[in-house]
């Protein structure tokens, strides 16, 4: 297993650094883009590959749940609560223009159950656990515990990176489904505890529009990918990172940004698929 | 010691999130709600179906009684053929009729169902063969000129 | 020396980039000894213990340990042949999220279907070799340096190796916690029966352990021998690293061919490159 996959890239990299600087930074990137997604492509099929031990043994994945799932639920309960409450007072000013306050308990209920919950449950997640698998490994990694257990005969992917991945996926949309149950509830308590919509109205109205099939499930399978898209950089992201202190922080920063935007670009596809399905 | 800690917070954050999905499926979502256990599908065939959607309601007297099944082009007759799963709860005269409404000006279509008057019960597989299709405003306005411009043309002769 | 050794190690070339480390080294590790290999920093001491531990493959020479070819051996079979060798670490490489205990244990665990009941003998058993057997419940972060590295030491044993390899055993350690440890590397590789390799630049330390010493500069084997010979060895690159002289014939940069050639004949070119 190469130590630093990073210590590999093609040498076309240092021709292009050569005459003009600008052109040459923005190749070099390109090219830094391209051979990351193909590493990343790589190590996702080594970790899938070493899954087995993952479930034959799943106590340690039971325990990498509880670090990145139950570790995360404080947060992502408080921000969904926070998130409903504030689409159902946006929500209430704009439609009770229409004359259509009643409508809140839909508003809400798309909103989160269709983009907000996956989406924002996926950044928090991605800072939250992403990271902080990110860190780890790195750091196991640069104390050569990686190096260690591989000495000892035990696969680092199968006994470290496996079982980390699959709890992120496994808690993903757990994870995803507590925001938008806690984001529908903050809209409740706005909506109808606060600001007096009827509750009659505000729950037929938001079952009548909200479909299981097309709205909830496909909220879940978004945040399904989105557990694998950021479980997989995080570890990738750990793995791959320089064995120093500065390579772990650089590794982690490079962790929430580029799951960040790969949530939101596969938000985009995925969104776009699932309408013209619909 | 810990494991069983572990283990247990494991199975609550587990059921929790379960718990979580069920809430989004009953309560949000319309699963159980809207979905009748049990239904019977009737064929309709339309000349123009406009903007009718697969799951679109299928209302009699304002009540949703059923949504849109299946939306298909007949080849032969070069009609719409649209399956209606119709909530097994309610039985229809045969001579029901069905039209392509539209809630509202610019709302969404469904079906509305006029029951008719005979003794018989619509059945699963039957076909409803009274039925009015969608207005196109374009051939709405298009019929409306051109009756204008006879009405206009007729006195002069 | 017994006439088939453990380790056998003959011209092996190797380098990182296009700057060659080794440059044909050949060492024998006889079974049942402690054999130490040492020189400068950046000498090439870690990358052949990782040679011979199947991290790395040579470009050139063959690696062969208990009659295996270590370089030809695929994932399954390295794992077979690193199962009956272990390695310790530079700074112990302790697991941080597991207590000493279970760090001495992990081994067994993964490796092994034993009860309970004896993995904890075992565990204890090695622990009280280390002298820690009082400190089984703390964590990683809660041992001093000492402390870690004998751990460590517990755990490369646990499973009784054939061949313990030893990274720099004796880097930032205190005088009496280096006694330790030097004291241990001997005892154990004797109790266990194992053969054990220390790389090391602790002139001090190691010769009072070992059996025998390669010492290695640019690349190649500059001299070898038991404790006493290396004391009183004539080579000047050997002589001067064991008894610490500042001035000599081994450059304090970066190994190159002919260095001091290279310095004596242009000094102005050696100011231009650097």
């Amino acid at each position: 297993m190469p130590k630093t996959w990073a210590s590999r890239r093609p040498e076309a990299i240092i021709v292009l650094e050569g005459s003009r600087q600008g052109v040459a930074r923005i190749g070099r990137h390109f090219i830094d883009l391209v051979w990351r997604v193909g590493a990343l492509s790589r190590f996702l099929v080594l970790v899938l590959l070493a899954s087995g031990t993952s479930f034959r043994r799943f106590r340690l994945v039971v325990r990498e749940v509880y670090f990145e799932g139950v570790q995360s639920l404080i947060i992502i309960v408080v921000s969904g609560l926070f998130v409903g409450m504030v689409l159902g007072l946006q929500g209430y000013e704009t439609l009770q223009k229409y004359g259509a306050q009643e409508s809140i308990g839909v508003l809400v209920a798309l909103s989160l159950v269709r983009e907000l919950g996956p989406v924002v449950a996926g950044l928090l997640f991605a800072s939250r656990a992403g990271s902080a698998i990110t860190a780890e490994i790195g750091l196991m990694k640069a104390t050569e515990q990686i190096t260690a257990m591989d000495m000892m005969a035990v696969s680092p992917m199968a006994r470290v990176i496996a079982p980390r991945f699959w709890a992120g996926v496994i808690s993903m949309p757990l994870l995803a489904a507590l925001f938008s149950a806690m984001g529908v509830f903050g809209g409740y308590l706005v909506g109808v505890v606060l600001l007096g919509v009827d509750a009659g109205a505000f729950w037929s109205q938001m079952q009548a529009a909200v479909d299981f099939r097309y709205d909830v499930l496909n909220g879940v399978v978004k945040s399904f990918v989105f557990g694998i898209a950021v479980s997989a950089i995080a570890t990738f992201e750990g793995f791959d990172a320089p064995p120093t202190a500065e390579g772990v922080s650089g590794a982690t920063t490079r962790t929430v940004v580029s799951s960040a935007l790969v949530i939101l670009a596969l938000d985009l596809v995925l969104t776009a698929f699932m309408l013209r399905q619909g | 010691m810990e494991r069983t800690t572990l283990d247990f917070w494991f199975g609550a954050f587990v059921l929790a999130g379960f718990a979580a999905l069920l809430v989004l499926a009953l309560k949000v979502g319309n699963l159980g709600a809207e979905t009748p256990s049990s239904t019977y599908r009737v064929q309709a065939r339309f000349d123009n179906i406009g903007g009718l959607k697969v799951r679109a309601p299928v209302r009699s007297a304002g009540v949703l009684v059923g949504r849109v099944a299946e939306i298909r082009f007949d080849n032969d007759r070069f009609q719409a053929s649209v399956t209606l799963a119709l909530d097994a709860r309610y039985g229809f005269p045969k001579d029901t009729s069905a039209s392509i409404l539209t809630s509202g000006l610019l709302g969404e279509q469904y079906i509305g169902l006029d029951a008719g008057g005979d003794d018989k019960k619509l059945a699963d597989g039957d076909r409803i063969t009274l039925t009015q299709s969608a207005i196109v405003l374009e051939r709405l306005i298009g019929q409306f000129l051109f009756n204008k411009a006879q009405e206009d043309a007729a006195p002069s002769k | 020396m017994s006439a088939q050794p453990l380790v056998d190690v003959s011209d092996v070339h190797f380098g990182y980039g296009r700057e060659p480390i080794l440059r044909g080294v050949s060492l024998r590790v006889p079974r049942g000894s402690v054999v130490g290999i040492m020189g400068g920093s950046g000498c090439g001491k870690t990358t052949l213990l990782r040679l011979i531990s199947g991290q790395l493959r040579p470009r050139q020479g063959a690696v062969r340990v208990a009659g295996q070819d270590v370089p030809s051996l695929d994932g399954e079979a390295l794992y077979g042949l690193r199962r009956r060798m272990s390695m310790l670490f530079q700074f112990g490489a302790l697991f941080t999220d597991l207590s000493v205990f279970d760090n001495v244990a992990f081994p067994l665990r993964e490796h092994t279907s034993l009860p309970e009941a004896m993995v904890r003998d075992l565990v204890l058993m090695k622990l009280e070799a280390v002298g820690l057997r009082g400190a089984q419940a703390l964590m990683p972060s809660e041992l001093s340096g000492g402390m870690a590295r004998r751990v460590a030491l517990a755990r490369a044993v646990v499973m009784d190796p054939m061949l313990v390899l030893y990274d720099e055993p004796f880097a930032g350690l205190d005088p009496i916690a280096m006694a330790v440890v030097g004291t241990l590397i001997r005892k154990l590789n004797d109790m266990l029966g194992a053969t054990s390799i220390i790389v090391t630049h602790d002139v001090h330390e190691s010769l009072q352990i070992v059996d025998y010493l390669y010492f290695l500069a640019g690349g190649r084997v500059a001299g070898e021998g038991a404790p006493e010979s290396i004391r009183a060895t004539p080579t000047p690159v050997v002589r001067q690293f064991v008894h610490g002289e500042i001035d000599g014939p081994v450059p304090y940069h970066y190994p190159a061919p002919g260095y001091a050639e290279d310095l004596g004949l242009a000094p102005a070119r050696g100011d231009h490159r650097a």
